[in-house]
C-alpha cells in the first residue's frame, strides 16, 4: 500500500544542513500497521509529513496505492490518505465546533448525507450526538483526539497516518484511545502507519515496526522480535531497557557511555 | 448576572439556563453561548462598559436626532449670535446664532458615518491582504507587504491631506483618504497573526482534509484574525475620528455649514476668547467619542484577544 | 546552613492536611485535597495523571503557588521550618538553597545570556566567604560530579550551545551548588531522550544514595517510578489514594492503581485490547 525508497528530507543550507530524513526506505503492506519508533529529532514525523503531503521539499520515491506520489497532491490524495496529530489541543480549529469541524471535509470532497456521516462517525468514535456542537475548549484532551480522529475517518480513507496519537494524552486515556484505534482499523480495515516514541505503544499496535535515529532506519523488525528480545541493533535494546523502566546496573553504563561521548 | 436572573421572571431564567448550559444542542445555541460568555466577562469592566453607553449613547442620539435637536442644523437667528449656554440654547449659540447643541447632535451623525465608511473599508481590505499574504507568503508576501509599506511609510494625516487634495474636499473624500491611511497597520496586524497560525497543527489537518488555499484563509485563517483586527480598528478609531476632525477644522474634510465636529471647532477657535462655547463644546464632544472607542476597544481586546484566552 | 541537628531517623519533611484551592469565576476548585506525607532521605515517588494535584504538591512546599491559589495545612514543616508560618523573606532562605526544584525543561529555567559555569557559580548564597578561584572550582567539581566529561570546556558555554540531556545536567548541578537537603524533581526526565535520561536518573540516584539528600520525584511514568524510587505515592483527584513500596507497586491494593497499572501496554505481555479505567465516583472521598 505505501512503498518509500531512499527518502530523503533536509531542512535550512550550508553550514546548519540537516538531514533531518537521511535515505529512508520501507513498505508497508494493505492491512498491516506499521510502526516507526525513535526519539525526538529523528525524523519519524517528518517521513509521515513528506508522505502525507505537508512537507513538499523531499527527494526519493513515495507510492501509495501504486500511485507514485509528487510533491503536490491531488484533492482525490487526501480522500484516500488522512493523518492524526499529536497535539489534540492543536489540532482543532479552536473557533470551530465539532460540526464544523466535520463538515469541512464533507464540504470539500462534495460528500452527500452529511447529517448521516456526521453522526455515524461521532458514534464510531464513541462521542454520540451531544458532543457535536462543542467547541474544542469544551472538551478533554481524550474527547479531542476522538474529535481528529472522526475528522480523519469521515471521508473514508485507506490510510490512516498517525503521528504520536496519544503522547499527549494520560495512561488511562491512551488506553482507550488505542482500543479505539484498533477498532476501526479492524472496522474499516486500514492500512495504519504509528509513529511514536514509546516503544510499548508500537508493540501493541503495529505488527512490523522500523528503529529510527539520526533520520537512519537502523533496524526493521516484526512485533514477535521485539517481544522475544530478538534485536539486532544495540540501540533498539537501549530503547527496549529504556521502556521496561530504570535499572540501576545498565544506567551506569549509559552513564559511562555518556561520560564517554557527552 | 446573578442578580439580573434572580430578578427576572422564569422567561429570563430559562434563556440564562439555554445560554448556560453545559451541552449545546444547535450551532445557534453554541455560537449564541459564546457571545454570552464574551458579554459576562466585558461587562466585569467597568471602563469598557462606560466607553460601550457612551457609543451606544451616540448611536442613539445620531438615530433620534430630529426629535432630540431643538433647532435644524442651519437655522440661523441672527439676533442671537454667540450667546452663552442658557435654558433657551443649552449650549450656547455660534457666530451666525445656530444652537450649538442642536448642531452637535446633527453633527453626530456625520462622525459615526465617518467611522463606519472606514471602519467598513479598512478593516477587510487590511485583513484580506494581511491574510494572504501571511499564509501564500513568497512573492505574493514580498508585494503585498512592500505596498504596504509605502502607504505606512507616509504619516496619516499627511497622506490623508495629500489624497483630499487631489480628490477635492468634501465628506466621501474625505472617508476614503482616512481609510487608504488606516488599512495598513491592520495588513500587518494580520499578516503577523497569520504567520503564527500558518504554522499551527490545526492548519496542517485542513491541508491534509483537501481544502484549497482560499478556503483556508477565508474559512480558517480569517476567523482567528477577525477578533484582532476589531480590537484594532476599534482602538484606531479614535485616530480615525481625530483624522476627520483635523480634515474639517483644516478645511478639507466636511465643508461649511456642515455640522461636522472638526468644523465647528475650527470656526469656533476665531472666537476662542469671547465666546469659548464654540470651541469648546465640539471639543468635548470629539474628545468623548475617542475615549468611548478607546475604553471600548480596551475592553473588547480582553474578551476577544485569543492570547488572553 | 541547615540544622543536621535532626536525627537521621526523623523524616526531612512532614505534610499533613495539605489543601490547595483556586478561586476562579465560575467555582473554587480544589486541587490538592488533604494530603499527608513524609519524606526522610530517601527518592518518594508521586505518580497521578494530569490534574491530579502531584504538581501543585511539589509547589506548595516552596510556597510556589499562583497567586489566585489558597494554601491551607495542618503541618508543613521542612527540618526547623514551619513552612506554614514562614513569610515570603524565611522562604527566600529555603527555596534554592535548602530544597531545590528541578523542572521539565531547563531551555525555560536558563539564563540564556550568560555561561552556565557562572550561573552555577551564581546559585551560592552571598556571603558564604568563598573567593572566585575557590567558585570556580566547586562549579568545575559539582560539573564533574553531574557527569559532565569537560567541565572546564563546558563551564564557558551558553545555554544554547548545551544540549538538552546537558542542559538538565547542568541545572541540577545548579541546584545542588548550596548544598540542598531535599531536591523535588517535577517530571525532569519527560524532555530527555531515553539514553540520556537515564544517566540524569543515575545522577539523581546517586545523590541520594550519597549525599543523603531526600528527593520528590514527581511523575506520570508508572514503570519509571516503581524502578527508581524507593517508596511511591499514587494521587487521584487531589488526594493520595495509596502509598506503597514501590517494589511491591504490582501488588496494589487500589482500584485505581490497579487500573493504571492495567493500562498500560507492555512489550513482554501482549494483548488484543488494553482494560479500560473505570472511575468510581467512590475513588474522590474514600
Amino acid at each position: 500500500m505505501i512503498v518509500v525508497e531512499d527518502l530523503r528530507v533536509t531542512f535550512g543550507s550550508g553550514d546548519s544542513l540537516v538531514h533531518a530524513v537521511d535515505g529512508v526506505s520501507f513498505r508497508v503492506e494493505a492491512g498491516e500497521t506499521f510502526g516507526l519508533v525513535g526519539e525526538s529529532g529523528c525524523g519519524k514525523s517528518t517521513i509521515l509529513r513528506a508522505l502525507c503531503g505537508l512537507n513538499d521539499n523531499w527527494h526519493g520515491a513515495i507510492a501509495v496505492d501504486r500511485e507514485v506520489m509528487t510533491p503536490k497532491r491531488p484533492k482525490t490524495f487526501f480522500k484516500k490518505v488522512q493523518m492524526v496529530f499529536q497535539d489534540p489541543y492543536g489540532s482543532l480549529h479552536p473557533r470551530h465546533t465539532v460540526n464544523t469541524t466535520l463538515m469541512e471535509p464533507i464540504a470539500i470532497h462534495g460528500l452527500d448525507q452529511a447529517d448521516r456521516r456526521i453522526a455515524r462517525v461521532l458514534d464510531q468514535v464513541g462521542l454520540g450526538a451531544a458532543y457535536r456542537f462543542r467547541y474544542p475548549h469544551q472538551l478533554s484532551g481524550g474527547q479531542r483526539q476522538r474529535v481528529a480522529i472522526a475528522r480523519a475517518l469521515i471521508v473514508e480513507p485507506k490510510v490512516l497516518l498517525l503521528d504520536e496519537p496519544t503522547s499527549a494524552l494520560d495512561v488511562s486515556v491512551q488506553a482507550e484511545i488505542l482500543n479505539l484505534l484498533s477498532d476501526i482499523r479492524q472496522v474499516a480495515r486500514l492500512t495504519c502507519m504509528l509513529v511514536s516514541h514509546d516503544l510499548s505503544v508500537i508493540a501493541h499496535m503495529c505488527h512490523r515496526l522500523a528503529v529510527m535515529n539520526h533520520g537512519k532506519v537502523y533496524e526493521e523488525m516484526s512485533v514477535e522480535d521485539l517481544e522475544a528480545g530478538r534485536a539486532r541493533h544495540a540501540y533498539t535494546r537501549q530503547l527496549l531497557q529504556a521502556s521496561l523502566g530504570y535499572d540501576r546496573r545498565l544506567a551506569a553504563d549509559a552513564a559511562r557511555e555518556g561520560l564517554e561521548v557527552g | 448576572m446573578s442578580a439580573n436572573a434572580a430578578a427576572a421572571g422564569p422567561h429570563r431564567r430559562r434563556l440564562h439556563r439555554w445560554l448556560t448550559a453545559e451541552v449545546t444542542t444547535s450551532p445557534q445555541q453554541a455560537s449564541l453561548q459564546r457571545l454570552y460568555f464574551g458579554w459576562l466577562r466585558f461587562r466585569r469592566n467597568p471602563l469598557a462598559m462606560i466607553g460601550l453607553s457612551i457609543l451606544l449613547a451616540l448611536i442613539v442620539i445620531a438615530l433620534l436626532a430630529p426629535w432630540l435637536a431643538h433647532y435644524g442644523s442651519n437655522d440661523q437667528d441672527l439676533y442671537a449670535r454667540l450667546k452663552p449656554p442658557s435654558a433657551a440654547h443649552w449650549l450656547g449659540t455660534d457666530e451666525l446664532g445656530r444652537d450649538i447643541y442642536s448642531r452637535l447632535i446633527w453633527g453626530s451623525r456625520i462622525t459615526l458615518y465617518i467611522a463606519c465608511l472606514v471602519a467598513i473599508i479598512a478593516a477587510p481590505v487590511g485583513l484580506i491582504v494581511g491574510t494572504t499574504s501571511g499564509y501564500l507568503g513568497g512573492w505574493t508576501d514580498t508585494v503585498l507587504m512592500r505596498v504596504t509599506d509605502i502607504f505606512l511609510s507616509f504619516p496619516g494625516l499627511v497622506l490623508a491631506l495629500a489624497f483630499v487634495a487631489a480628490l477635492g474636499p468634501g465628506i466621501e473624500n474625505a472617508v476614503i483618504a482616512i481609510a487608504l491611511t488606516a488599512w495598513p497597520p491592520i495588513a500587518r496586524l494580520a499578516r503577523a497573526e497569520t504567520l503564527t497560525i500558518r504554522s499551527s497543527d490545526y492548519i496542517a489537518a485542513i491541508r491534509i482534509q483537501g481544502a484549497s488555499p482560499l478556503r483556508i484563509i477565508v474559512k480558517h485563517v480569517m476567523p482567528m484574525c477577525v477578533p484582532s483586527v476589531i480590537v484594532r480598528i476599534t482602538l484606531n478609531m479614535a485616530g480615525i475620528i481625530l483624522t476627520a476632525a483635523g480634515l474639517g477644522f483644516l478645511g478639507l474634510g466636511a465643508q461649511p455649514p456642515s455640522p461636522e465636529w472638526g468644523a465647528m471647532l475650527s470656526t469656533g477657535r476665531q472666537y476662542l476668547i469671547g465666546a469659548w462655547w464654540l470651541a469648546a463644546m465640539p471639543g468635548l464632544a470629539i474628545l468623548l467619542t475617542s475615549l468611548a472607542f478607546n475604553l471600548f476597544g480596551d475592553g473588547l481586546r480582553d474578551v476577544l484577544d485569543p492570547r488572553t484566552e | 546552613m541547615a540544622s543536621e541537628t535532626t536525627g537521621a531517623t526523623s523524616p526531612l519533611l512532614t505534610v499533613e492536611g495539605l489543601w490547595v484551592r483556586f478561586d476562579t469565576p465560575h467555582r473554587v476548585v480544589e486541587a490538592v485535597r488533604g494530603v499527608s506525607f513524609t519524606l526522610g532521605r530517601e527518592k518518594v515517588g508521586i505518580v497521578g495523571e494530569s490534574g491530579s494535584g502531584k504538581s501543585m504538591t511539589g509547589r506548595a512546599i516552596l510556597k510556589l503557588t499562583p497567586p489566585n491559589a489558597m494554601v491551607q495545612a495542618h503541618t508543613l514543616r521542612f527540618q526547623d521550618v514551619d513552612i506554614n508560618a514562614a513569610t515570603e523573606r524565611d522562604m527566600l532562605a529555603v527555596r534554592g538553597r535548602r530544597i531545590s526544584l528541578i523542572m521539565q525543561d531547563p531551555k525555560f529555567s536558563l539564563d540564556p545570556v550568560m555561561r552556565v559555569g557562572d550561573q552555577i557559580a551564581e546559585a551560592v548564597p552571598d556571603g558564604s566567604g568563598t573567593s572566585k578561584a575557590e567558585l570556580r572550582e566547586r562549579v568545575l567539581d559539582m560539573l564533574a560530579a553531574v557527569r559532565i566529561r569537560n567541565p572546564k570546556r563546558v563551564y564557558g558555554l551558553y545555554p544554547h550551545e548545551v544540549s538538552g540531556g546537558m542542559g538538565q545536567r547542568v541545572m541540577i548541578a545548579m541546584m545542588l551548588m548550596p548544598n540542598p537537603a531535599m531536591l523535588i524533581a517535577d517530571e525532569p526526565t519527560s524532555a530527555l531522550d531515553v539514553t540520556v535520561r537515564m544517566q540524569v536518573l543515575a545522577i539523581l540516584d546517586d545523590l541520594v544514595t550519597q549525599r543523603g539528600l531526600g528527593l520528590m520525584f514527581i511523575s506520570h511514568d508508572l514503570n519509571l517510578v516503581a524502578t527508581f524510587c524507593d517508596r511511591v505515592l499514587i494521587m487521584y483527584a487531589g488526594r493520595i489514594v495509596e502509598e506503597c513500596r514501590a517494589a511491591d507497586l504490582h501488588k496494589a491494593r487500589h482500584a485505581y492503581t490497579q487500573g493504571l497499572l492495567a493500562s498500560l501496554p507492555r512489550i513482554n505481555q501482549r494483548r488484543p485490547r488494553l482494560a479500560v479505567l473505570n472511575r468510581d465516583p467512590a475513588w474522590l472521598n474514600d
